[in-house]
């Protein structure tokens, strides 16, 4: 999908050593609420440190730590690559 | 009055301060610094969250301190962390409200740290920070103004320096200066004008009706319909309407939805983040060592090199390494029983249950230690370390697409030495439904006590019809059934029995670092002594009742004499071992239990068992190890069997049905190692499970589930084997 030139896409779309930003969240189910506290915000950017060797989950760099997330959990989350 | 003392609480208690902070932030080490070894492990009333509380003295001056679970906000997702919010806020029924909150903030993750405290400000509880890891962060060239810090949260902030212990004496001094003059915090989070003044306009309103809500609570439940808050203000449909007013006047004007609040509270930590988190010297350059670390230990080759080795290893050590222990541990209650015994020759009823009953029962119990103690050696040094987490991310996909995550790993794992440690260990899992799912299946895995069942009936039927390599087939197929069983089980668990949201799988990867010594005997420690106050507790109770089902009512001596000439006559050249045995097999048959066993004979036709095998697998019950000595008495060979290892399998093969046919057919053989591979035939096991899920409720359904399953299991080998002639 593309919107106003820039790529909007999900976790899965992102590879190791990207830096990208979380552009909106497509859901106000309270499961996702975890992951905006965990500092997942609207505007975050973080870096794309690894992903586990089965494919899943996805390590990211944000706010200065290491967190873990599966892709297909956060299907939810637009975000685009940062140049 | 200056008292050199804190201050009494109200009710002249002594006072209570709470530890609180994120997961990783280094709270527990803190709270073992603190207490010691004066520690306390509970259970708080229905739920599986554990209460850890201590001692801290101040002076002579006892202080209680709570350690509370660690938690990322103070809006709970979960059961256990509504529990540890409310231990927080002090509304648990039978809690008080903490007199003073000791925040753990890691210094190098400020931002997230400092996101949890300024919910943890707005619950208007006074607040000392205990700043942890500055020496991490000293590391990297930064360093934190505390000063500028302390003034902008408004609270007081004492540096930690972890492994070293320093800090701790200032720390205690500001607790005692705290509680003395209690400071609260102070700093506006700066969120939006159109919302703070509707929170604060509707927080009178409620608080007129009696509804006790922090300014937080207000600003979630406006800006969050769905929001548990709610619920509170059911009763006044008045204060409902002017929630959804307020509610549609904030959409009109942009403001809306619970991500606000949360990214308004991150602005703020940010900002705080850089005033105070100054560089004071150049970054070392290159790479961290954890990332370093982690260039091989997350690694899609060697990182699963370097897992399998060390799992190898974990399961080694309770497989392997802890078998001399428990053999100890065995032959010292041998030992107790051979010396006891004689003195108690002239009551055989109180012989029997000194002997069978309470010393086989504590001895039963305490066997299981040595798995305990060193499995949780692992997992605190797998903890403290930060590896449990690579291993969780590395594992996570094998494990997650049927409903657990990948920290189930080592509890199942463990599983397959002793599920008591396993179960035990599922508390590495914070997310509870996917720790009751693990806890729930952990024992299908085919532990080490399995095994002497394996082997006496491979050894028997299969060995000499199918040679060594079907022997060798059947065993592992025995240690597979219960994992491919576990499978399924958990799909359905997860879809129709644990109720409650799933939450996303978050796992933060900490840094690597040494683990305190003393968090890891701590750890043992407490372990250990949960599992022989509670579980152990249980389990000789029941070693007591099974033994009495066992042994009452005794023959009368008229009917003794009867089986002891009978047999005489029909085996003159019987011994007195022999005549012994088959009078045991008289009594165990006249008991409750063997009664029991013939008459549930016509339920276990089906699966090929007579009495004999009912009767044994019933008495197996407490544990299911004594099924081998349970079938030698049974099949009147004395209940020492080992001593004489090739008479019980040769017993087997002879034995018949009245009607002349072979009880045992390798369907039979397989079909009881089937039904001991799923059933719960273990106290122990359900003892633990009662204590670590704090509910009889799942220790019942655990039972229930792998018995039926172990039932169906039996029935269809034989059935099938009958199908298809065998």
């Amino acid at each position: 999908m593309v919107l106003g030139g820039t790529v909007a896409m999900s976790f899965a779309g992102l590879k190791k050593g990207m830096l990208a930003k979380v552009t909106r969240i497509n859901s106000s189910s309270h499961e996702l609420d975890r992951l905006q506290e965990m500092g997942l915000t609207v505007g975050t950017t973080f870096k794309v440190v690894k992903v586990a060797p089965f494919g899943d989950p996805v390590e990211i760099d944000l706010r200065g730590y290491r967190l873990c997330l599966r892709k297909r959990e956060t299907e939810e989350f637009e975000v685009e690559p940062v140049a | 009055m200056r008292s050199p003392e804190p201050t009494p609480t109200e009710s002249g208690q002594q006072p209570l301060i709470a530890l609180v902070g994120n997961p990783n932030a280094g709270k527990t080490t803190l709270f073992n610094t603190l207490t010691g070894s004066f520690q306390k492990v509970g259970n708080y009333p229905g739920v599986t969250v554990e209460k850890v509380s201590g001692t801290l003295m101040l002076g002579s001056q006892a202080i209680e301190c709570i350690d509370v679970p660690g938690l990322y906000s103070m809006v709970p997702v979960s059961e256990d962390e509504r529990v540890a919010v409310e231990v927080i806020e002090g509304k648990l029924s039978g809690s008080r409200r903490p007199d003073l909150l000791v925040c753990v903030l890691d210094a190098t993750n400020l931002e997230r740290n400092l996101f949890f405290f300024s919910q943890l400000a707005e619950g208007g509880q006074s607040i000392v920070v205990a700043l942890t890891m500055t020496d991490r962060l000293a590391q990297k060239g930064h360093q934190i103004d505390l000063a500028k810090m302390s003034n902008l949260l408004g609270v007081e902030i004492v540096p930690m320096v972890g492994h070293k212990d320093k800090g701790i004496q200032e720390l205690k001094d500001a607790i005692e200066r705290n509680l003395a003059h209690p400071r609260f915090p102070q700093f506006e989070i700066g969120f939006p004008d159109a919302l703070e003044t509707r929170v604060a306009l509707l927080r009178e309103r409620v608080a007129r009706v009696g509804i006790d809500f922090t300014k937080a609570d207000v600003r979630q439940a406006l800006l969050d319909a769905d929001h548990p808050f709610n619920r509170f203000l059911d009763d006044f449909p008045e204060m409902q309407e002017a929630f959804s007013q307020a509610r549609a006047q904030l959409a009109v004007e942009g403001v809306h939805h619970y991500g606000i609040d949360v990214s308004t509270r991150y602005q703020w930590a940010s900002v705080v983040q850089r005033a105070v988190d100054k560089e004071v010297s150049a970054a070392p350059k290159g790479r961290s060592l954890t990332d370093r670390i982690d260039v091989v230990l997350t690694h899609r080759v060697f990182g699963l090199l370097v897992f399998t080795a060390l799992m190898y290893l974990v399961f080694q050590s309770i497989y392997t390494f802890a078998q001399p222990l428990m053999n100890g541990i065995t032959a010292c209650f041998d030992w107790l029983k051979s010396e006891i015994r004689p003195s108690l020759a002239s009551v055989p009823v109180l012989q029997s249950l000194v002997v069978d009953g309470v010393i086989a029962g504590v001895g039963g119990m305490l066997v299981f230690l040595p798995q305990i103690l060193i499995l949780f050696f692992f997992v605190a040094m797998l903890e403290g370390t930060g590896y449990l987490a690579r291993a969780a991310f590395l594992m996570d996909r094998l494990f997650g697409w049927c409903g657990l995550n990948g920290r189930a790993f080592i509890p199942l794992l463990s599983s397959y030495a002793c599920a008591i440690p396993g179960i035990m260990a599922a508390r590495v899992m914070p997310d509870p439904k996917s720790r009751l799912a693990t806890i729930l299946v952990a024992p299908l895995m085919s532990c080490s006590a399995r095994l002497p069942v394996y082997l006496l009936l491979i050894g028997a039927f299969i060995q000499p019809r199918f040679g060594a390599i079907g022997a060798g087939i059947a065993l592992f197929a025995m240690h597979l059934v219960g994992l491919v069983v576990a499978i399924p089980v958990v799909w359905v668990l997860n879809r129709k029995v644990l109720r409650g949201k799933r939450l996303p799988f978050l796992l933060e990867l900490p840094p690597y670092q040494w683990p305190k010594w003393r968090d890891v005997w701590i750890s043992m420690y407490f372990r250990a002594k949960i599992f022989v106050k509670t579980a152990g507790t249980i389990i000789v109770f029941m070693s007591i009742l099974i033994w009495g089902l066992s042994y009452f009512p005794r023959l009368t001596p008229q009917s003794a004499t009867q089986v002891k000439s009978e047999f005489v006559q029909s085996h003159p050249h019987g011994s007195a071992d022999d005549i012994q045995n088959q009078l045991d097999q008289a009594q165990l048959a006249n008991s409750v239990l063997g009664r029991f066993g013939k008459s549930i004979e016509p339920v276990f036709k089906p699966a090929g068992f007579d009495w004999r095998i009912t009767t044994s697998i019933l008495s197996a019950f407490p544990a299911r190890e004594t099924v081998v000595p349970s079938l030698g008495i049974i099949f009147s060979l004395g209940g020492d069997v080992e001593k004489k290892s090739s008479d019980l399998p040769k017993a087997l093969r002879d034995a018949t049905w009245p009607d002349g046919k072979p009880l045992f057919t390798p369907a039979t053989a397989i079909g009881l190692m089937v039904f001991f591979a799923l059933c719960a035939q273990c106290m122990a096991t359900l003892a633990t499970v009662k204590r670590e899920t704090n509910s009889w409720k799942w220790a019942a359904f655990m039972f229930t589930y792998m018995t039926l399953l172990a039932y169906i299991g039996a029935v269809a080998v034989q059935q099938i084997a009958h199908l298809f002639g065998g």
